[in-house]
């Protein structure tokens, strides 16, 4: 065993592993974000809600109707998903040709309303959900102790980062879509109905948050802040991969959780705070983020 | 008639005048974490325990009018401190209650010195409050961070858990909690490993789990509270840290913190309390009341909201007393002469230090088969007497405790 700045490199191996985990939390929420922003240009402020959203469902299906942990996974995105869609059709669809900072305030204001109904009802301590029977225990790999549920967290989020990121950039619907971001009365001049697109895309990229938060219930406190606390690093994390790109968000959630998962080890208590050192130095070096296209 | 009216105005207002002679006016205010990590552990539920207080205080006595306030600190020490001087300058208000967060506890300790009010502790931890950081217009009710080592931390080196590693939130309250319980657990002749301080607020704890499991210490004690406490507890079961040998130690754990993990992850935590709802009639007649005024069947009081209503009681019983509660000073040198006696904490006395003295509870969580009904989370393992479960008044360093 030999060791890396006094760390055993053992110790760091697992370190990495976690951070990579962590880091594809990250890249659910901010691919969400990023396709929302790329295809609708609104800043979706109360994604983090939107998330807690997921996991309140989860909770609420479990409590309610008996759904387990993996009906509750197709189920809550969806129930969360239609909600985002009712957002989009009454509030959002007004705001598309305003300044980005009407559909911050909007969604900020949505954010604050949704937490606060949810602590007006559950309270903040928190609900309990506990680990799907299926996926408790772990496996010891030499280096660390790794639980089952981590590992079907990495699988999950890969296959859902990469299978979004195939549909808008190498499939005919994600031509459509990208064309429709760029001049819409010319897609729809070609028979598309554009407006719904855009509603079933935002919902699409609401039930990608309220996704992240089913995964996060058996693991996270599911409280009210739960998403209010997560959402600013997410930010940060789609700023530092250039607002509104997929591949952006994607590569920079997994390598962020790594640079996060490293700092605390070495800094632990720095560990909130480095996302934000790196989102400055890559706005000076980078204005437009690291896969942002200057516009 | 213009005149009768004018005259009967004056009248009135006279009457008034002879009337507020006598009758004794306090301002209370709850200034508590309203919306955010602490607010089911102090928030709304120590509002209405104050309601409570201030309701069963008026019964007996008719000629002291109680006026409430409350106000959210969003565990900003700059917020906290900038409300307690408006209230005290702006609102005259005579008595700030519960402030959950250490960090914010202090700044306001520090505002109500200034101002020559009261400052009645329930919610924050650092026994600083009564330690070297003490003043005279200060009085710390339900528990500390010495209270907490102590009856947690001793009672675990005891039964073998000799070993330690601490996570702890980093600022004043997880310091002063990691500083305290490693004293007591090196007294009782264990020994401390190591610690890694993490930031408030933490989501995910598998790095720190991690280092904690790599360290081979026998006890993970966690010097933290709310939403970081439970997010630890969590992920440490799916991390296999119970399975693996080593054991929590929730050093600051709260019954909304019990009700969030659910008794299948916290099970076999041993953690103390100064008061539980499940105790005896009283508290649990109490809590009824409390479940109703809250209009929350489902919710059960903290020991921090059950403080902030004898507490309160204490207060208004050394006003009545004084028949003023102009000058806090005066005020808490009363409570410290009046010995406590309440339904929730009992009998007990105030100590130089503004440090009030009662029993604390050395409380187990109980498997899910054991629980038979909503709430009930703990088997009582051992009672600390009042004496044994505060720091002695000599170790404190307070100036008020030598001179």
């Amino acid at each position: 065993m030999f060791e890396i700045f006094g760390i055993p490199s053992t110790a760091l191996f697992g370190q990495l592993l976690i951070g990579l985990i962590n880091g594809s939390f990250y890249a659910l929420l901010s691919l969400g974000l990023a396709v929302i922003f790329g295809m609708l240009n609104i800043i979706n402020f109360s994604h983090g809600a939107q998330y807690m959203m997921g996991a309140f469902a989860a909770y609420l299906l479990l409590q309610y109707s008996g759904l387990g942990y993996w009906p509750a996974l197709v189920v809550a995105p969806i129930l969360v998903g239609i909600t985002g869609m009712i957002i989009e059709r009454l509030f959002l669809r007004w705001l598309y040709k305003l300044d980005h900072l009407y559909g911050l305030l909007l969604t900020f204001g949505l954010a604050l309303i949704i937490e606060g109904v949810a602590r007006n009802y559950y309270g903040s301590a928190g609900l309990p959900y506990v680990l799907p029977e299926s996926l408790r225990g772990g496996q010891n790999l030499g280096f660390m102790f790794l639980p089952n549920y981590r590992a079907w967290v990495i699988v999950a989020s890969l296959t859902i980062c990469f299978g979004t990121w195939f549909v808008i950039e190498r499939t005919r619907l994600g031509a459509y879509l990208r064309a429709a971001t760029e001049n819409p009365a010319l897609v729809r001049a070609f028979g598309i109905n554009v407006p719904r697109m855009i509603t079933l895309t935002y919902g699409f990229g609401v039930a990608l948050a309220a996704f992240a938060g089913v995964m996060a219930a058996p693991i996270y406190n599911v409280s009210p802040q739960m998403g209010s606390d997560l959402i600013i690093v997410v930010f940060a994390v789609v700023v530092i991969g250039g607002m509104g790109s997929i591949l952006g968000a994607i590569v920079t959630g997994f390598g962020l959780g790594v640079i996060e998962g490293l700092t605390k080890v070495f800094f632990p208590e720095a560990s909130n705070t480095v996302i934000f050192v790196i989102m400055a130095i890559v706005l000076l070096v980078r204005p437009a983020g690291l896969f942002g296209r200057r516009g | 008639m213009k005149r009768t009216i004018g005259l009967t105005a004056l009248a009135v207002m006279l009457a008034c005048g002879t009337a507020s002679a006598q009758q004794v006016d306090v301002k209370i205010g709850v200034l508590s974490d309203m919306s955010s990590l602490y607010s089911d552990v102090g928030g709304p539920g120590s509002v209405v325990a104050a309601k409570m207080a201030i309701a069963d205080f008026a019964k007996a006595n008719p000629n002291v009018k109680v006026t409430l306030v409350s106000g959210d600190h969003q565990n900003k020490p700059d917020i906290g401190s900038q409300m307690a001087n408006q209230w005290f300058d702006v609102d005259k208000v005579d008595v700030i209650v519960d402030v959950p967060n250490s960090g914010v506890a202090l700044a306001v300790s520090q505002v109500a010195a200034q101002k020559n009010k009261v400052f009645l502790v329930s919610g924050a931890a650092a026994s600083d409050l009564t330690g070297p950081k003490c003043n005279a217009n200060t009085v710390h009710w339900t528990y500390d961070t010495w209270m907490l080592a102590n009856g947690t931390g001793t009672a675990i080196v005891k039964t073998g858990g000799d070993t330690w590693f601490f996570l702890t939130a980093d600022y004043a309250f997880g310091a002063a909690l990691e500083r305290d319980t490693k004293a007591a657990v090196e007294k009782a002749g264990g020994k401390v490993l190591g610690a890694v301080r993490h930031p408030l607020n933490t989501n995910d704890f598998s790095s720190f789990l991690l280092q904690a499991q790599a360290s081979k210490a026998k006890i993970i004690g966690l010097a933290n509270a709310g939403g970081d406490t439970i997010n630890a507890i969590k992920q440490g079961a799916e991390f296999g840290i119970v399975k693996g040998g080593q054991k929590f130690a929730g050093l600051l754990v709260f019954a909304s913190d019990v009700n969030a993990l659910g008794l299948q992850t916290a099970q076999g935590l041993t953690l103390t309390e100064t008061w539980y709802w499940d105790m005896n009639d009283a508290n649990r007649a109490w809590t009824k009341r409390w479940q109703a005024e809250r209009n929350a069947p489902g919710k059960f009081p903290t020991m921090v909201q059950a403080g902030v209503y004898s507490a309160v009681t204490h207060y208004l019983k050394a006003v009545a007393a004084l028949k003023s509660a102009a000058d806090g000073k005066a005020v808490v040198a009363e409570m410290k002469k009046l010995p406590t006696d309440d339904p929730l904490f009992g009998k007990g006395t105030v100590r130089a230090d503004g440090r009030a003295l009662h029993p604390a509870y050395l409380l187990e969580v109980k498997a899910p088969a054991e629980s038979k009904y909503p709430g009930d989370f703990y088997n009582l393992r051992a009672t600390i007497p009042a004496d044994e479960a505060f720091r002695p008044l000599k170790d404190g360093n307070c100036p008020l405790a030598s001179g």
